[in-house]
């Protein structure tokens, strides 16, 4: 499948910004804003969802946390019950204060790496991988609105362009793109 | 958009203030016969005085916290910080006197080492671990230090507030950066006195009994209390129409710090607990076992409380933004660390004859309406916004 996509690119991010609130309300889909720092308040602009990290990081939490806990009553209480400090470990429940530390730190521990590892995946940007960004510029000083014809049935890509150059860029782009 | 307090917040003080006072006039009534029962008023005096002293030095020390950093984002709250901190002259008087009562009743059975008894090796209540504690612990150097403790925060605070209303006046960064270094100075004055004034003032209740984290513990406490009033405050004046300029995201900042406070309270009660009850040693487990034997379900409920509560409720994003539940788990958590405060002191002092009657709850309403009413009555001293603080148009767009 072969698509088109209009790339628009700003010196400014409140320029972009108002160009992006401009292209939304006429009806235009902004499928993605390339910057080299984020910018505040651009995600409900061209509709981005909120984050589901937080969802996985609890999961990721709880995870931890059972290891650990089965872990550790396996080892210190089941399979080689020693006597610490005058408390024999016979029971996980009357000890369980010499545990939290190690429940604490093992929970953190894979909440940590669960989410480090979701969102490196969930971006493809695993080591070695090829980069992504279609204008290198953006990693330096510029802004860029990518806008696909694929998504916006309703316009021509003549209209988008208009209105694209009604809202202060500096320069645009039509480029092909093959799937 | 000069702040007054509306009569309805008057009335409710003053209903607060009239009915603490006659439940804590029946308590006095009823208790008056029984044996301790001096010990028990100025340990209720001790606690309320401490309690609320601690709400307005927590605000302070985080007001000097955001001048040494420098922060951008508190700038509109600034004066509901200020109007807390506010409440410090009249805390330190109510510490004073009953510092001074205590004192003039040789500890009144509160800090027993200041009965002369235990230092005279011929009195049968003669105590060698006191005597060895007295070139710190003696009625002298105890008064130096709390005159010198106070005189610092008062100084520090009387600074910080004239400096606020001058900025107001003429603007420029000169103050700003004046503020920035007394900030930081404080902050050294701070570290060092918060945990000495808590030794003074509560760990040398428990006279046998120590713990370096000690001070750490009650200055968490005193922060997270601090924190929660800022919230309640800020919220309370939202929902009149008040600071138009504070948005979702600065009430998101506070829940924050009380979210964080929260946890910084309980991992040190946890850390200090924790050593103490490895380690097993016998001077210092007497602490925990006094309080465990005979509180153990309001010692838990109190912990349960001040952890989980805030955990579990404000954990979500959502949760931080919305001011009821932030109201709601505001009084919780300031029920829970008064209880706190109370189980430190009057465990202490009293040991198992402590309880919660109505003489507690009367004098803590009495409390409370006073430093509700003293608190909008500071608030309505200055305007709500600051005009020229140099992180104003950063707070205004504060978002996150």
């Amino acid at each position: 499948m072969s698509d088109k996509i209009i790339f628009a690119t700003y010196t400014d991010e409140e320029i972009l910004k108002d160009g992006a609130k401009k292209l939304v309300s006429k009806g235009v889909k902004i499928n993605e804003v390339f910057s080299p720092f984020p910018i505040h308040g651009i995600d409900p602009i061209i509709g981005i969802k909120n984050t589901r990290l937080g969802i996985m990081a609890f999961l990721y939490g709880l995870t931890g946390l059972t290891l650990a806990t089965i872990g550790m009553r396996y080892f210190m209480i089941v399979d080689w019950p020693m006597n610490i400090g005058g408390k024999p470990n016979f029971s996980y429940l009357e000890n369980i204060l010499a545990f939290i530390p190690i429940s604490f730190e093992f929970t953190v521990l894979c909440a940590a790496h669960g989410m480090a590892i979701t969102y490196l995946l969930r971006n493809k940007t695993l080591p070695g991988m090829p980069a992504q960004n279609p204008y290198p510029t953006t990693t330096d000083d510029r802004f860029v609105i990518e806008i696909r014809l694929s998504e916006n049935k309703k316009h021509s890509s003549e209209e988008i362009q208009t209105l694209l150059k009604t809202t202060g860029i500096e320069c645009l782009e039509e480029k092909e793109y093959v799937i | 958009m000069e702040f007054s307090t509306p009569n309805k917040a008057n009335k409710i003080t003053l209903a607060l203030i009239l009915i603490g006072s006659a439940l804590a006039v029946i308590g006095v009534v009823i208790g008056m016969g029984e044996n301790h029962f001096v010990t028990r008023l100025l340990t209720n005096g001790l606690i309320n005085a401490f309690f609320f002293f601690a709400l307005a030095l927590g605000a302070l020390f985080f007001l000097a916290l955001q001048y040494a950093t420098e922060t951008g984002w508190y700038a509109s709250v600034k004066r509901v910080i200020e109007g807390i901190a506010g409440f410090l002259p009249y805390g330190m008087g109510l510490l004073g006197v009953i510092l001074l009562i205590i004192t003039f009743m040789d500890g009144a059975h509160i800090y027993t080492w200041m009965d002369p008894e235990t230092t005279n090796p011929s009195s049968h209540h003669y105590d060698p671990i006191i005597e060895g504690k007295s070139p710190y612990l003696n009625k002298i150097f105890f008064w130096i230090r709390t005159i010198a403790y106070l005189a610092t925060y008062i100084i520090f605070w009387n600074g910080f507030r004239k400096r606020s209303l001058e900025e107001d006046r003429i603007g420029g960064t000169e103050l700003h950066f004046k503020n920035y270094r007394k900030g930081a100075t404080f902050l050294v004055f701070f570290a060092v006195f918060s945990s000495t004034s808590a030794w003074d003032w509560i760990m040398s209740i428990d006279v046998h009994w120590f713990s370096t984290l000690f001070g750490w513990y009650t200055f968490a406490g005193m922060w997270c209390s601090a924190m929660t009033v800022i919230v309640l405050t800020t919220i309370y004046l939202k929902k009149l129409g008040y600071l138009e300029r504070v948005n979702d995201s600065h009430i998101h900042d506070i829940g924050k710090w009380t979210f964080a406070t929260s946890f910084l309270w309980s991992y040190l009660f946890f850390s200090q607990f924790m050593l103490i009850w490895y380690a097993n040693i016998g001077e210092e487990v007497t602490y925990y076992q006094m309080r465990i034997e005979n509180f153990k379900a309001l010692y838990f409920t109190m912990f349960l409380i001040n952890f989980a509560f805030p955990m579990l409720i404000l954990m979500s994003r959502d949760a931080k933004r919305n001011y009821g539940v932030l109201t709601f788990v505001g009084i919780i958590i300031l029920i829970g660390h008064w209880l706190d405060v109370y189980l430190m002191i009057s465990a202490g002092s009293l040991g198992a004859n402590a309880k919660i009657g109505l003489l507690e709850i009367g004098l803590l309403l009495v409390c409370a309406g006073l430093f509700i009413r003293i608190l909008l009555t500071n608030l309505s001293k200055a305007p709500l916004m600051p005009v020229n603080h140099p992180f104003l148009d950063e707070s205004v767009h504060h978002e996150i």
